[in-house]
């Protein structure tokens, strides 16, 4: 494993485009030619020579590359975007779209990512220690699914539409996160170990959502079905018990919304209509 | 200035002018017979070939529906984005660009004029809008009339005349170039959830049939002098066995025409050729479209070819994008027009593995092999719905070369090709007919004297494309083709070189283009006293506020005929 250090030399005030920061793009060039590779900050192009200190030694192939950036990069988009192999590890906040169309890999992230996280993923793994913003995992404008495979978790706390048009993977939230979780779902795994708002699972085809702590209310689109002991997220058993709603019924009902029954008291009328 | 284009391969079709190497000269915005050249700037046109700027008769650039699909289509914009240079703005999409890089990307494939074919009366300002920000090109809209409340309301009351009025009124005022229809009838009948089959069920609450609306229309063109027969998408579009009501539409203004003159246009005939009864028994019907192109004269057709891509369909058909939303479960965008139209719009992939948009592929290009006078039929993709216009050069290559039409022959579906004609065709056009179906046909058609042709008096709308028919064979060389037709070596727009090596080197405005037929003052009168009336009744805006002024075009170019009444 050879390890690329980026320092981030003045804080950023205008986003950087920064899809080229991937271990495909390093793999297999010298500092110099790292160096001078260009990307776009606001409206100028320049190089990342002049926003990084650059230090280390890139892999001859993506899988043996592993690339640590330092600093506050909220302002920085597309970090890793489209990589297949290798780690990128970073100290610090990510902004827009981290690991968009990410397809293998690892990256790290010791701080909070922006909106958009693991959009159009296809396999891999993200990992963020802070928190999220919206749109984790969910398709971009116009696409006609979202995530596709790997895994993506958030330490902290996700905010809204996490992995809306989910088609694969699995995504786990050890925090709270916002409404809409799992919207337009049609397969796949996500996991809430907190709470959540309201609108879970709207408009789902297919996928199983799993809500741990609570959930102000369940859409009327679903139907409960029976009260299950367990449910297993990615080969993981998790103790309930779990009320297991089918829905959304407007878009055919083939979707799962497994949420904790002591952490919701309130959904125990529903109890009466199991069948 | 003076400019000199030396030593180019020329066709120039309307002047009989069949590849002979010759100079052509430009003075100001015409070309001209002599020039002086030794102030001339000289062009080397030598190994290379000249036509007259690109005419596209039919291509959906501008209007709501076009914007709308815009906004529907996010991702057709962010992936494929154009950056801004020194000389142009920058801009996106794919199947449905931004105004500034339609205007760009017609240019650099040597086109210079393009009919926006589509538009209701009450959006021109909109319309005027958008073709103000398209560079490069002149244009023009034609205006839908098909399903338009007051030209129901005379045709039904047998007032020719005034139907007539009423439609000179509409151009003049809102600026548009031809009558367009657009599913006659059918579209009022759809706003009612209903579906008219055929064209002899009358329509809700008009008491009109689609024939009676075409035959109307038809004479009012013929009343009106108007430079373009009338512009006919007919009804049952994209439906198996509807090659037959494609014949019937044809056939029914048969007895309106006078010495063999075309008087009706049919459009994207592709989409109108079908065979069989349902789409597991989809068939190319283009053996009966092109017999009866063949024998009557008073028809003209275009191609709207498919291409096997990620499009966009929006037409005035409200009803049919309907039915397509059904059939694929696509987003899908869905509109009424007061008194006037309905609009629809959905995505769509064309799939080369797909049997049926195989079968639509075959079709598009068997009509152009077919119908054996080239100026008689046209080149289109009807833009965007059968594909975006930057595919062109692939649709020229595949009309001139067998070879090229066998390379995709051979990756469709067996069913396909046994339930089409495409096979067995050894016709390959030369660019001589190549001219015809891009240009000169089209100028023809339209009736725009200074426009598809060479000879002293035309406007100075070049292209010149880096092609040498001496070194290369079309047939053959059918790659070269796509190559030279995709980005001009240069196009020159009103005696500028504003493309240069498939790269805009000087971005212009064009003229906006409409017809005014000039009929009685009394009549004239007549028509705009009863039309506030009619705006009361049914609009929710005023006459006043419905008109486009002539100061709101950058560069307007009225084009005067006289009217019969
Ligand atoms: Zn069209």
């Amino acid at each position: 494993m050879a390890e690329i250090i980026l320092t981030l030399k003045h804080s950023l005030k205008v986003p950087l485009d920064a899809s080229i920061i991937s271990p495909d793009n390093f793999a297999g060039k010298s500092i110099n030619e790292i160096s001078s590779l260009k990307l776009w900050r606001g409206n100028k192009q320049i190089t990342l020579g002049e926003v990084f200190d650059i230090k280390g030694e890139a892999g001859s192939n993506a899988n043996e590359t592993v690339i640590t950036i330092n600093g506050d990069l909220s302002k920085a988009r597309r970090i890793g975007k489209g990589m297949s192999n290798g780690k990128i590890v970073i100290n610090g906040s990510a902004g827009l779209y981290l690991g968009e169309d990410i397809r293998g890999g690892v990256i790290t992230v010791n701080g909070d990512v922006g909106s958009w996280a693991g959009v159009g993923a296809k396999g891999g793994l993200i990992e963020i220690m802070g928190n999220a913003g919206d749109f984790l995992a969910s398709s971009y404008r116009g696409a006609r699914s979202g995530m596709e495979g790997g895994m993506i978790i958030v330490h902290g706390n996700a905010a809204n539409e996490v992995g809306g048009w989910m088609k694969n993977g699995t995504i786990k939230i050890m925090g709270n996160a916002g409404i809409f979780v799992g919207a337009n779902m049609q397969g796949g795994s996500i996991l809430v170990s907190n709470d959540c708002g309201v609108r879970a699972g709207a408009g789902m085809r297919g996928g199983r959502i799993v809500i741990l702590g609570y959930i102000p209310s369940i859409l009327p689109s679903f139907r409960i079905e029976e009260i299950r002991a367990s449910v297993k997220v990615n080969g993981d058993k998790i103790s309930g018990p779990f009320y297991l709603f089918n829905g959304d019924f407007a878009e055919g009902g083939k979707g799962n919304l497994f949420i904790n029954v002591t952490k919701n008291p309130h959904l125990k009328r529903y109890e009466q209509y199991i069948p | 200035m003076a400019l000199l284009i030396k030593n180019g391969i020329v066709y120039d079709p309307l002047n009989n002018i069949n590849g002979e190497v010759m100079d052509i000269m430009i003075d100001g915005n015409k070309i001209v017979s002599s020039i002086n050249e030794s102030k001339a700037q000289v062009i080397d046109a030598s190994n290379k070939i000249v036509m007259a700027g690109g005419v596209d008769l039919h291509s959906h650039i501008v209007g709501p529906k076009v914007n709308s699909g815009r906004i529907l289509r996010v991702e057709d914009h962010y992936k494929d984005l154009v950056a801004k240079t020194r000389f142009t703005r920058s801009g996106s999409g794919y199947s449905i660009p931004s105004t500034f890089v339609t205007g760009y990307r017609y240019a650099i494939m040597g086109y210079t004029t393009v009919c926006e074919p589509a538009n209701p009366p009450l959006k021109m300002i909109a319309v005027h809008d958008e073709l103000n920000d398209i560079p490069m090109i002149d244009k023009t809209s034609f205006i839908l009339f098909g399903n338009n409340w007051i030209v129901m309301e005379y045709l039904k009351e047998g007032k020719i005349k005034e139907c007539a009025a009423f439609i000179a009124w509409v151009l003049k005022r809102m600026k548009g170039y031809v009558i367009k229809i657009v599913d006659p009838g059918c579209e009022e009948e759809w706003k009612w959830g209903n579906d008219i089959e055929g064209l002899d069920k009358e329509v809700n609450n008009f008491g009109i049939t689609p024939k009676e609306i075409i035959r109307g229309l038809c004479e009012v063109n013929k009343l009106l002098s108007l430079p373009h027969p009338i512009h006919v998408h007919t009804n049952m579009l994209g439906t198996p066995g509807n090659y037959r009501i494609t014949i019937e539409t044809m056939d029914c203004v048969k007895n309106i025409a006078n010495n063999n003159q075309p008087l009706i246009h049919m459009t994207h005939v592709q989409f109108h050729s079908y065979g069989g009864s349902n789409w597991a028994s989809l068939s190319s019907a283009t053996d009966e479209i092109a017999d009866y192109v063949n024998k009557n004269k008073h028809v003209t057709i275009d191609m709207g070819q498919i291409i096997f891509t990620d499009t966009t369909t929006m037409t005035a058909d409200g009803s049919f994008e309907y039915k397509l939303q059904k059939l694929t479960g696509e987003r899908w965008v869905n509109s009424d027009v007061e008194v006037e139209e309905s609009a629809g719009i959905v995505p769509i992939h064309y799939r080369r593995n797909n049997y049926v948009h195989a079968v639509m592929w075959a079709i598009g290009l068997e009509l152009a092999l077919l119908v054996n006078d080239p100026w008689r039929v046209f080149m289109t993709t009807d833009h965007p719905n059968g594909g975006p216009f930057t595919y062109y050069p692939k649709v020229i290559s595949w009309l001139m070369s067998k070879k090229a039409r066998e390379r995709v022959l051979k990756r469709i579906p067996r069913m396909s090709r046994r339930r089409t004609n495409l096979e067995d065709i050894d016709r390959e056009y030369n660019f001589y007919e190549i001219a015809i179906i891009t240009r000169a046909g089209i100028a023809k058609i339209l009736g725009l004297k200074n426009k598809g042709h060479l000879a002293p008096g035309a406007d100075a709308d070049i292209a010149i494309y880096d092609f040498n028919p001496k070194q290369y064979d079309p047939s053959r060389d059918y790659k070269e083709v796509v190559r030279a037709f995709s980005k001009a070596a240069y196009t020159i727009k009103d005696g500028e070189i504003v493309v240069k090596d498939g790269e805009i080197i000087k971005p212009v405005i064009g003229k906006t283009f409409w017809v005014e037929s000039e009929i009685s003052r009394d009549l004239e009168s007549s028509i705009a006293s009863s039309l506030n009336e009619k705006f009361r009744d049914y609009y929710t805006v005023s006459v006043d506020n419905y008109v486009v002024p002539k100061d709101y075009l950058y560069k307007p170019w009225p084009i005067q005929v006289k009217a019969k009444i």
